[in-house]
Protein backbone atom coordinates (compact mmCIF):
# COMPACT_ATOMS: atom_id res chain seq x y z
CA UNK A 1 0.00 0.00 0.00
CA UNK A 2 1.32 3.38 -0.84
CA UNK A 3 1.16 6.36 0.97
CA UNK A 4 -1.88 8.93 -0.20
CA UNK A 5 -0.78 11.18 -2.86
CA UNK A 6 0.22 14.76 -2.06
CA UNK A 7 -2.33 17.30 -2.01
CA UNK A 8 -1.54 19.95 -5.43
CA UNK A 9 -1.96 23.64 -5.04
CA UNK A 10 -4.95 24.69 -7.52
CA UNK A 11 -6.48 27.67 -8.12
CA UNK A 12 -10.18 28.42 -7.67
CA UNK A 13 -12.24 31.15 -9.29
CA UNK A 14 -15.72 31.39 -7.34
CA UNK A 15 -18.17 33.42 -7.76
CA UNK A 16 -14.90 36.19 -8.48
CA UNK A 17 -13.13 35.24 -5.21
CA UNK A 18 -9.68 33.65 -5.72
CA UNK A 19 -8.72 30.86 -3.82
CA UNK A 20 -5.56 29.04 -3.95
CA UNK A 21 -5.96 25.80 -1.90
CA UNK A 22 -4.31 22.44 -1.93
CA UNK A 23 -6.34 19.72 -2.55
CA UNK A 24 -5.86 15.87 -3.00
CA UNK A 25 -7.15 14.66 -6.21
CA UNK A 26 -10.02 12.78 -5.44
CA UNK A 27 -11.45 16.14 -3.67
CA UNK A 28 -15.19 16.43 -4.83
CA UNK A 29 -16.04 20.09 -5.91
CA UNK A 30 -18.88 19.86 -4.17
CA UNK A 31 -17.20 18.75 -0.53
CA UNK A 32 -14.52 21.66 -1.27
CA UNK A 33 -17.48 24.57 -1.54
CA UNK A 34 -19.31 23.30 1.26
CA UNK A 35 -16.85 22.70 3.64
CA UNK A 36 -13.53 23.92 3.01
CA UNK A 37 -15.27 27.65 1.36
CA UNK A 38 -18.55 27.54 3.37
CA UNK A 39 -21.13 27.54 0.22
CA UNK A 40 -23.72 25.55 1.48
CA UNK A 41 -26.09 26.59 -1.56
CA UNK A 42 -25.43 23.60 -3.27
CA UNK A 43 -26.80 20.33 -2.04
CA UNK A 44 -25.64 16.99 -2.09
CA UNK A 45 -28.19 14.92 -2.86
CA UNK A 46 -28.98 11.85 -4.88
CA UNK A 47 -24.82 11.83 -5.03
CA UNK A 48 -25.14 10.88 -8.75
CA UNK A 49 -25.71 13.36 -11.39
CA UNK A 50 -29.64 12.61 -11.59
CA UNK A 51 -31.20 15.41 -9.51
CA UNK A 52 -29.54 18.18 -10.04
CA UNK A 53 -29.35 19.61 -6.82
CA UNK A 54 -25.47 20.14 -6.93
CA UNK A 55 -25.30 22.35 -10.09
CA UNK A 56 -23.22 24.56 -10.09
CA UNK A 57 -20.88 26.51 -13.10
CA UNK A 58 -17.85 25.80 -14.34
CA UNK A 59 -17.14 28.25 -17.13
CA UNK A 60 -20.55 28.59 -17.38
CA UNK A 61 -21.38 25.33 -18.10
CA UNK A 62 -23.75 23.64 -15.41
CA UNK A 63 -22.36 20.60 -13.85
CA UNK A 64 -22.94 18.23 -11.11
CA UNK A 65 -20.36 19.14 -8.49
CA UNK A 66 -21.24 16.07 -6.88
CA UNK A 67 -19.65 14.18 -9.72
CA UNK A 68 -17.18 16.73 -10.28
CA UNK A 69 -13.23 16.51 -9.32
CA UNK A 70 -12.07 19.86 -7.72
CA UNK A 71 -8.73 19.71 -9.22
CA UNK A 72 -10.36 19.74 -12.99
CA UNK A 73 -11.75 23.16 -11.87
CA UNK A 74 -8.64 24.25 -11.40
CA UNK A 75 -7.85 27.77 -13.00
CA UNK A 76 -11.53 27.80 -14.06
CA UNK A 77 -14.24 30.29 -13.35
CA UNK A 78 -16.98 28.87 -10.95
CA UNK A 79 -20.48 30.36 -9.93
CA UNK A 80 -22.81 28.98 -7.49
CA UNK A 81 -26.36 30.62 -6.13
CA UNK A 82 -24.13 32.57 -3.59
CA UNK A 83 -22.76 34.39 -7.13
CA UNK A 84 -26.15 35.06 -8.12
CA UNK A 85 -27.34 38.20 -6.02
CA UNK A 86 -25.19 41.71 -5.61
CA UNK A 87 -25.20 41.96 -1.92
CA UNK A 88 -28.57 42.49 -0.90
CA UNK A 89 -30.26 42.61 -4.41
CA UNK A 90 -31.61 39.93 -6.05
CA UNK A 91 -30.68 38.70 -9.68
CA UNK A 92 -33.59 39.12 -12.22
CA UNK A 93 -33.98 35.38 -12.21
CA UNK A 94 -33.83 35.00 -8.51
CA UNK A 95 -36.59 37.94 -8.67
CA UNK A 96 -38.81 36.00 -10.93
CA UNK A 97 -38.66 33.06 -8.65
CA UNK A 98 -39.60 34.64 -5.31
CA UNK A 99 -42.60 36.27 -7.71
CA UNK A 100 -43.44 33.36 -9.40
CA UNK A 101 -43.74 31.36 -6.11
CA UNK A 102 -41.36 28.96 -7.14
CA UNK A 103 -40.02 27.53 -4.46
CA UNK A 104 -41.54 25.33 -1.66
CA UNK A 105 -39.02 23.78 0.89
CA UNK A 106 -36.13 25.69 -1.31
CA UNK A 107 -33.90 22.54 -1.55
CA UNK A 108 -33.88 22.27 -5.35
CA UNK A 109 -33.94 25.94 -5.74
CA UNK A 110 -30.32 26.69 -5.67
CA UNK A 111 -29.79 24.07 -8.56
CA UNK A 112 -32.71 24.79 -10.42
CA UNK A 113 -31.23 28.45 -10.23
CA UNK A 114 -27.83 27.69 -11.46
CA UNK A 115 -29.68 25.32 -14.16
CA UNK A 116 -31.59 28.30 -15.45
CA UNK A 117 -28.69 30.82 -15.17
CA UNK A 118 -26.64 28.55 -17.80
CA UNK A 119 -29.62 28.02 -20.09
CA UNK A 120 -30.49 32.15 -20.28
CA UNK A 121 -26.80 32.33 -20.99
CA UNK A 122 -27.18 30.11 -23.75
CA UNK A 123 -30.62 30.87 -25.09
CA UNK A 124 -31.55 34.47 -23.34
CA UNK A 125 -35.61 34.12 -24.60
CA UNK A 126 -36.11 30.58 -24.12
CA UNK A 127 -39.49 28.89 -25.27
CA UNK A 128 -41.41 26.75 -23.28
CA UNK A 129 -39.52 23.47 -24.96
CA UNK A 130 -36.35 25.11 -24.35
CA UNK A 131 -36.99 25.63 -20.55
CA UNK A 132 -38.56 21.90 -20.23
CA UNK A 133 -35.50 20.38 -22.32
CA UNK A 134 -33.18 22.30 -20.09
CA UNK A 135 -34.88 21.32 -16.82
CA UNK A 136 -34.79 17.95 -17.24
CA UNK A 137 -32.43 16.03 -14.53
CA UNK A 138 -33.93 18.87 -12.22
CA UNK A 139 -35.35 17.18 -9.94
CA UNK A 140 -38.31 19.41 -7.51
CA UNK A 141 -40.78 17.03 -4.93
CA UNK A 142 -42.67 20.39 -4.21
CA UNK A 143 -43.84 22.86 -6.56
CA UNK A 144 -44.50 20.13 -9.90
CA UNK A 145 -42.26 22.45 -11.65
CA UNK A 146 -45.21 24.40 -13.44
CA UNK A 147 -43.68 27.91 -11.06
CA UNK A 148 -40.35 27.52 -11.84
CA UNK A 149 -40.96 27.04 -15.56
CA UNK A 150 -42.91 30.17 -15.34
CA UNK A 151 -40.84 32.11 -13.38
CA UNK A 152 -37.78 31.05 -16.10
CA UNK A 153 -39.76 32.22 -18.83
CA UNK A 154 -40.59 35.38 -17.51
CA UNK A 155 -36.74 36.06 -16.54
CA UNK A 156 -36.20 35.37 -20.18
CA UNK A 157 -39.11 37.69 -21.17
CA UNK A 158 -37.98 40.88 -19.06
CA UNK A 159 -35.79 43.32 -20.78
CA UNK A 160 -32.31 43.59 -19.81
CA UNK A 161 -31.82 40.06 -19.05
CA UNK A 162 -28.52 39.80 -19.86
CA UNK A 163 -24.89 38.01 -18.11
CA UNK A 164 -24.46 41.49 -16.07
CA UNK A 165 -28.19 41.23 -15.30
CA UNK A 166 -27.82 38.08 -13.81
CA UNK B 1 -16.89 9.86 -1.01
CA UNK B 2 -14.00 9.16 -3.10
CA UNK B 3 -11.11 6.55 -1.92
CA UNK B 4 -7.75 8.47 -2.66
CA UNK B 5 -6.21 8.03 -6.53
CA UNK B 6 -3.52 9.43 -8.19
CA UNK B 7 -4.73 11.61 -11.55
CA UNK B 8 -2.10 11.25 -14.33
CA UNK B 9 -2.31 13.46 -16.90
CA UNK B 10 -0.65 12.08 -19.76
CA UNK B 11 0.12 14.76 -23.17
CA UNK B 12 0.19 11.84 -25.77
CA UNK B 13 -1.77 8.53 -26.36
CA UNK B 14 1.59 7.01 -25.90
CA UNK B 15 1.96 8.23 -22.56
CA UNK B 16 -1.29 7.04 -21.15
CA UNK B 17 -0.77 3.52 -23.10
CA UNK B 18 2.09 3.86 -21.19
CA UNK B 19 0.26 4.74 -17.60
CA UNK B 20 -1.51 2.04 -18.38
CA UNK B 21 0.34 -0.70 -19.11
CA UNK B 22 2.51 0.29 -15.87
CA UNK B 23 -0.15 0.55 -13.48
CA UNK B 24 -2.40 -2.53 -14.77
CA UNK B 25 -5.53 -3.75 -13.14
CA UNK B 26 -4.54 -0.63 -10.95
CA UNK B 27 -5.19 1.76 -13.62
CA UNK B 28 -8.23 3.31 -15.77
CA UNK B 29 -8.54 5.78 -18.45
CA UNK B 30 -10.80 8.64 -16.85
CA UNK B 31 -12.58 11.24 -19.22
CA UNK B 32 -15.79 13.50 -17.99
CA UNK B 33 -16.11 10.81 -14.98
CA UNK B 34 -19.87 10.28 -15.40
CA UNK B 35 -19.77 6.51 -15.02
CA UNK B 36 -16.33 6.24 -13.24
CA UNK B 37 -16.54 8.33 -10.66
CA UNK B 38 -20.65 7.19 -9.79
CA UNK B 39 -19.01 3.78 -9.20
CA UNK B 40 -16.00 4.96 -7.21
CA UNK B 41 -18.25 6.61 -5.51
CA UNK B 42 -20.17 3.38 -4.71
CA UNK B 43 -16.34 1.35 -3.61
CA UNK B 44 -17.74 -1.04 -7.07
CA UNK B 45 -13.96 0.19 -8.81
CA UNK B 46 -11.35 1.28 -6.87
CA UNK B 47 -8.80 2.28 -9.39
CA UNK B 48 -5.38 3.62 -7.36
CA UNK B 49 -4.62 5.34 -10.74
CA UNK B 50 -6.81 7.53 -12.88
CA UNK B 51 -5.56 7.90 -16.58
CA UNK B 52 -7.23 11.28 -17.46
CA UNK B 53 -6.72 11.72 -21.34
CA UNK B 54 -8.61 14.86 -21.62
CA UNK B 55 -5.41 16.64 -21.96
CA UNK B 56 -4.23 14.68 -25.10
CA UNK B 57 -4.31 16.95 -28.20
CA UNK B 58 -6.28 15.85 -30.90
CA UNK B 59 -8.40 12.93 -28.76
CA UNK B 60 -11.70 14.99 -28.98
CA UNK B 61 -11.69 16.58 -32.41
CA UNK B 62 -14.54 15.74 -34.80
CA UNK B 63 -13.05 14.65 -38.39
CA UNK B 64 -14.82 14.09 -41.63
CA UNK B 65 -13.57 12.14 -44.46
CA UNK B 66 -15.45 12.28 -48.23
CA UNK B 67 -15.98 9.09 -50.05
CA UNK B 68 -13.21 8.05 -52.49
CA UNK B 69 -13.84 5.49 -55.00
CA UNK B 70 -15.74 2.57 -53.29
CA UNK B 71 -14.84 3.43 -50.13
CA UNK B 72 -17.73 5.44 -47.86
CA UNK B 73 -17.28 9.09 -46.50
CA UNK B 74 -16.58 8.41 -43.24
CA UNK B 75 -17.48 10.80 -40.19
CA UNK B 76 -14.72 10.12 -36.90
CA UNK B 77 -15.47 10.96 -33.68
CA UNK B 78 -12.80 11.47 -30.79
CA UNK B 79 -13.30 9.79 -27.76
CA UNK B 80 -13.07 12.55 -25.48
CA UNK B 81 -15.01 14.22 -27.49
CA UNK B 82 -18.48 15.90 -24.95
CA UNK B 83 -22.03 14.91 -26.15
CA UNK B 84 -22.66 18.56 -26.04
CA UNK B 85 -19.94 18.84 -28.71
CA UNK B 86 -21.60 16.64 -30.71
CA UNK B 87 -24.89 18.06 -30.27
CA UNK B 88 -23.39 21.27 -32.10
CA UNK B 89 -21.18 20.01 -34.37
CA UNK B 90 -21.84 21.76 -37.21
CA UNK B 91 -19.73 19.21 -39.18
CA UNK B 92 -22.13 16.39 -37.57
CA UNK B 93 -25.48 18.53 -37.65
CA UNK B 94 -24.23 18.14 -41.34
CA UNK B 95 -23.50 14.44 -41.92
CA UNK B 96 -25.39 12.72 -39.38
CA UNK B 97 -28.40 15.01 -37.64
CA UNK B 98 -29.21 11.95 -35.94
CA UNK B 99 -26.37 11.69 -34.01
CA UNK B 100 -26.26 15.13 -33.50
CA UNK B 101 -30.07 14.94 -32.34
CA UNK B 102 -29.54 11.84 -30.24
CA UNK B 103 -26.37 13.01 -28.32
CA UNK B 104 -29.21 16.62 -27.04
CA UNK B 105 -30.93 14.15 -25.31
CA UNK B 106 -28.45 11.84 -23.61
CA UNK B 107 -29.01 12.00 -20.00
CA UNK B 108 -29.34 15.67 -19.08
CA UNK B 109 -27.51 19.08 -19.28
CA UNK B 110 -25.04 18.40 -16.56
CA UNK B 111 -23.98 14.91 -18.32
CA UNK B 112 -24.05 16.25 -21.72
CA UNK B 113 -21.10 18.72 -20.78
CA UNK B 114 -18.59 16.40 -18.97
CA UNK B 115 -19.56 12.96 -20.59
CA UNK B 116 -17.43 11.74 -23.77
CA UNK B 117 -18.61 9.77 -26.31
CA UNK B 118 -14.88 7.44 -25.71
CA UNK B 119 -16.76 7.18 -22.09
CA UNK B 120 -19.83 6.41 -22.51
CA UNK B 121 -19.14 3.33 -25.39
CA UNK B 122 -15.66 2.15 -23.45
CA UNK B 123 -17.92 1.62 -20.44
CA UNK B 124 -20.72 -0.45 -22.37
CA UNK B 125 -24.07 0.39 -19.96
CA UNK B 126 -26.72 -1.79 -21.78
CA UNK B 127 -28.45 1.47 -21.46
CA UNK B 128 -26.38 3.60 -24.05
CA UNK B 129 -28.14 5.98 -26.60
CA UNK B 130 -24.85 6.14 -28.19
CA UNK B 131 -24.20 2.66 -28.82
CA UNK B 132 -27.66 1.75 -30.44
CA UNK B 133 -27.89 4.48 -32.80
CA UNK B 134 -24.29 4.20 -33.82
CA UNK B 135 -24.79 0.40 -34.91
CA UNK B 136 -27.15 1.99 -37.33
CA UNK B 137 -24.51 3.91 -38.74
CA UNK B 138 -21.74 0.38 -39.22
CA UNK B 139 -19.61 2.34 -36.39
CA UNK B 140 -15.91 1.17 -35.90
CA UNK B 141 -13.94 1.52 -32.49
CA UNK B 142 -10.23 2.07 -32.76
CA UNK B 143 -8.22 1.16 -29.78
CA UNK B 144 -4.45 2.33 -29.62
CA UNK B 145 -1.84 0.16 -27.16
CA UNK B 146 1.86 -0.26 -27.18
CA UNK B 147 1.48 -2.93 -29.58
CA UNK B 148 -0.45 -0.59 -32.23
CA UNK B 149 -3.76 0.11 -33.69
CA UNK B 150 -6.01 -2.01 -34.07
CA UNK B 151 -10.11 -1.09 -35.53
CA UNK B 152 -13.01 -3.36 -35.06
CA UNK B 153 -16.68 -3.36 -35.37
CA UNK B 154 -18.61 -1.90 -32.53
CA UNK B 155 -20.85 -5.03 -32.74
CA UNK B 156 -17.62 -6.59 -31.83
CA UNK B 157 -16.66 -4.56 -29.23
CA UNK B 158 -19.44 -4.17 -26.97
CA UNK B 159 -19.37 -7.92 -25.63
CA UNK B 160 -22.18 -7.88 -22.91
CA UNK B 161 -23.01 -5.25 -20.03
CA UNK B 162 -20.01 -3.53 -19.20
CA UNK B 163 -17.88 -5.62 -20.96
CA UNK B 164 -15.71 -5.06 -24.14
CA UNK B 165 -13.28 -6.30 -26.55
CA UNK B 166 -10.32 -3.56 -25.04
CA UNK B 167 -7.46 -5.39 -23.71
CA UNK B 168 -5.51 -4.32 -20.99
CA UNK B 169 -3.31 -1.54 -21.75
CA UNK B 170 -5.54 -0.56 -24.89
CA UNK B 171 -7.19 3.19 -25.17
CA UNK B 172 -10.34 3.52 -27.00
CA UNK B 173 -8.91 6.42 -29.08
CA UNK B 174 -12.26 7.42 -31.60
CA UNK B 175 -15.16 5.95 -33.25
CA UNK B 176 -15.67 6.08 -37.03
CA UNK B 177 -19.20 6.32 -38.19
CA UNK B 178 -20.57 5.72 -41.98
CA UNK B 179 -22.77 8.63 -42.56
CA UNK B 180 -26.31 7.65 -44.83
CA UNK B 181 -26.61 8.67 -48.06
CA UNK B 182 -28.69 11.93 -48.03
CA UNK B 183 -31.61 9.89 -49.29
CA UNK B 184 -32.13 8.53 -46.07
CA UNK B 185 -34.86 8.80 -43.63
CA UNK B 186 -34.16 7.90 -39.68
CA UNK B 187 -34.75 8.18 -36.84
CA UNK B 188 -33.94 7.03 -32.70
CA UNK B 189 -37.06 6.50 -30.84
CA UNK B 190 -36.48 6.17 -26.58
CA UNK B 191 -38.17 5.50 -23.34
CA UNK B 192 -37.08 5.95 -20.03
CA UNK B 193 -38.28 7.70 -16.97
CA UNK B 194 -34.47 8.41 -15.70
CA UNK B 195 -31.21 9.49 -16.59
CA UNK B 196 -30.70 6.27 -18.59
CA UNK B 197 -33.03 5.21 -21.18
CA UNK B 198 -35.39 1.92 -20.89
CA UNK B 199 -35.57 0.61 -24.60
CA UNK B 200 -33.96 2.58 -27.30
CA UNK B 201 -34.46 1.78 -31.01
CA UNK B 202 -33.07 3.33 -33.99
CA UNK B 203 -33.80 2.65 -37.73
CA UNK B 204 -32.48 4.01 -41.15
CA UNK B 205 -34.38 3.60 -44.07
CA UNK B 206 -32.33 4.25 -47.59
CA UNK B 207 -33.71 4.92 -50.99
CA UNK B 208 -32.31 5.59 -54.21
CA UNK B 209 -31.84 9.16 -54.87
CA UNK B 210 -35.05 10.43 -57.29
CA UNK B 211 -37.09 6.96 -57.26
CA UNK B 212 -40.63 8.04 -57.86
CA UNK B 213 -41.55 4.53 -56.94
CA UNK B 214 -39.32 5.46 -53.22
CA UNK B 215 -38.51 1.81 -52.70
CA UNK B 216 -36.15 0.66 -49.76
CA UNK B 217 -32.99 0.12 -51.02
CA UNK B 218 -31.12 -0.43 -47.68
CA UNK B 219 -32.19 -0.53 -44.03
CA UNK B 220 -31.07 -0.21 -40.35
CA UNK B 221 -32.59 -1.74 -37.25
CA UNK B 222 -30.72 -1.58 -34.17
CA UNK B 223 -32.24 -2.25 -30.74
CA UNK B 224 -30.62 -1.49 -27.28
CA UNK B 225 -31.11 -0.99 -23.13
CA UNK B 226 -33.20 -4.30 -23.18
CA UNK B 227 -30.58 -6.25 -24.46
CA UNK B 228 -27.64 -7.37 -22.86
CA UNK B 229 -25.74 -5.13 -25.47
CA UNK B 230 -27.61 -3.55 -28.23
CA UNK B 231 -28.17 -5.82 -31.45
CA UNK B 232 -28.63 -4.67 -34.99
CA UNK B 233 -31.67 -7.16 -36.12
CA UNK B 234 -30.91 -8.06 -39.99
CA UNK B 235 -34.14 -10.33 -39.69
CA UNK B 236 -35.65 -7.25 -39.45
CA UNK B 237 -33.52 -5.07 -41.78
CA UNK B 238 -34.86 -7.87 -44.37
CA UNK B 239 -38.44 -7.51 -44.03
CA UNK B 240 -38.35 -3.72 -45.23
CA UNK B 241 -35.74 -3.75 -48.42
CA UNK B 242 -37.56 -3.66 -51.60
CA UNK B 243 -40.78 -2.48 -49.50
CA UNK B 244 -42.39 1.13 -50.81
CA UNK B 245 -42.30 3.66 -47.87
CA UNK B 246 -45.71 4.70 -48.71
CA UNK B 247 -46.68 1.67 -48.30
CA UNK B 248 -44.54 0.64 -45.11
CA UNK B 249 -47.58 0.02 -43.15
CA UNK B 250 -47.99 -3.63 -45.37
CA UNK B 251 -44.38 -4.57 -43.18
CA UNK B 252 -44.33 -2.74 -40.43
CA UNK B 253 -46.05 -5.47 -38.29
CA UNK B 254 -43.55 -8.15 -39.35
CA UNK B 255 -40.47 -5.88 -39.36
CA UNK B 256 -41.30 -5.28 -35.76
CA UNK B 257 -42.24 -8.91 -35.09
CA UNK B 258 -38.63 -9.45 -36.50
CA UNK B 259 -37.25 -6.82 -33.68
CA UNK B 260 -38.90 -8.62 -31.10
CA UNK B 261 -37.66 -11.54 -31.70
CA UNK B 262 -33.81 -10.16 -32.20
CA UNK B 263 -34.19 -8.66 -28.61
CA UNK B 264 -33.29 -10.77 -25.54
CA UNK B 265 -34.76 -9.08 -22.71
CA UNK B 266 -34.83 -10.11 -18.74
CA UNK B 267 -37.02 -9.13 -16.07
CA UNK B 268 -35.62 -6.34 -14.50
CA UNK B 269 -36.25 -2.81 -12.47
CA UNK B 270 -37.40 -1.89 -15.72
CA UNK B 271 -39.77 -3.80 -16.50
CA UNK B 272 -40.79 -7.60 -16.93
CA UNK B 273 -39.69 -8.85 -20.26
CA UNK B 274 -42.99 -9.22 -21.90
CA UNK B 275 -43.66 -5.96 -21.34
CA UNK B 276 -40.08 -4.84 -22.53
CA UNK B 277 -41.06 -7.24 -25.91
CA UNK B 278 -44.49 -5.29 -26.14
CA UNK B 279 -42.78 -2.21 -25.92
CA UNK B 280 -39.96 -2.86 -28.71
CA UNK B 281 -42.83 -3.67 -31.22
CA UNK B 282 -44.63 -0.38 -30.52
CA UNK B 283 -41.06 1.37 -30.28
CA UNK B 284 -40.41 -0.29 -33.52
CA UNK B 285 -43.39 0.59 -35.31
CA UNK B 286 -43.08 4.40 -34.48
CA UNK B 287 -39.63 4.47 -35.30
CA UNK B 288 -40.03 3.04 -38.91
CA UNK B 289 -42.67 5.04 -39.43
CA UNK B 290 -41.35 8.78 -38.56
CA UNK B 291 -38.09 7.69 -40.75
CA UNK B 292 -40.06 6.79 -43.59
CA UNK B 293 -41.81 10.28 -43.51
CA UNK B 294 -38.53 11.67 -43.18
CA UNK B 295 -37.52 9.86 -46.16
CA UNK B 296 -40.19 11.12 -48.19
CA UNK B 297 -39.67 14.43 -47.08
CA UNK B 298 -42.97 15.08 -44.92
CA UNK B 299 -42.83 16.12 -41.11
CA UNK B 300 -43.54 12.82 -39.17
CA UNK B 301 -45.89 12.29 -36.20
CA UNK B 302 -43.74 12.38 -33.03
CA UNK B 303 -45.81 13.13 -30.59
CA UNK B 304 -45.97 10.37 -28.71
CA UNK B 305 -46.38 10.59 -24.79
CA UNK B 306 -43.34 9.48 -22.59
CA UNK B 307 -40.72 9.15 -25.46
CA UNK B 308 -38.32 10.97 -26.85
CA UNK B 309 -37.69 10.79 -30.66
CA UNK B 310 -34.48 12.82 -32.03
Amino acid sequence: MSAAPAPEPIRLLVNGRVHDLALPAHALLLDVLRDQLGLKGAKRSCDSQVCGACTVLVDGLAVSACTYLAVEADGHAIVSVEGLAHGETLSPLQQAFLEAGAVQCGFCTPGMLMTARALLDEHPRPTREDVLHYLRGSLCRCTGYRKIVEAILAAGAAPGQTREGA
Amino acid sequence: VLRPFTLHRPRTTDEACELLVRFGDDAVPYAGGTELLLLMKLGMARPRHLVDVKRIPGLGEITDAPGVGAAAPRLTLGATSTHRAVERSPRIQGRCPLVAATARHVANVRVRNVGTVGGNLAFADPHSDLATLFLTLDATIELVSARGRRVLPLADFVRGPWETARQPGELLTSVGLTPWPASTGAAYVKFGVYERPTLGVAVALQCAPGDPTGRVTAARVAIGCVNPRPVRVLAAETRLVGARLAELDDVLDAAAAAAVDGADPDDDLHGSADYKREMVAVFARRALRVAAARARGIVPPIRFPHAVVA
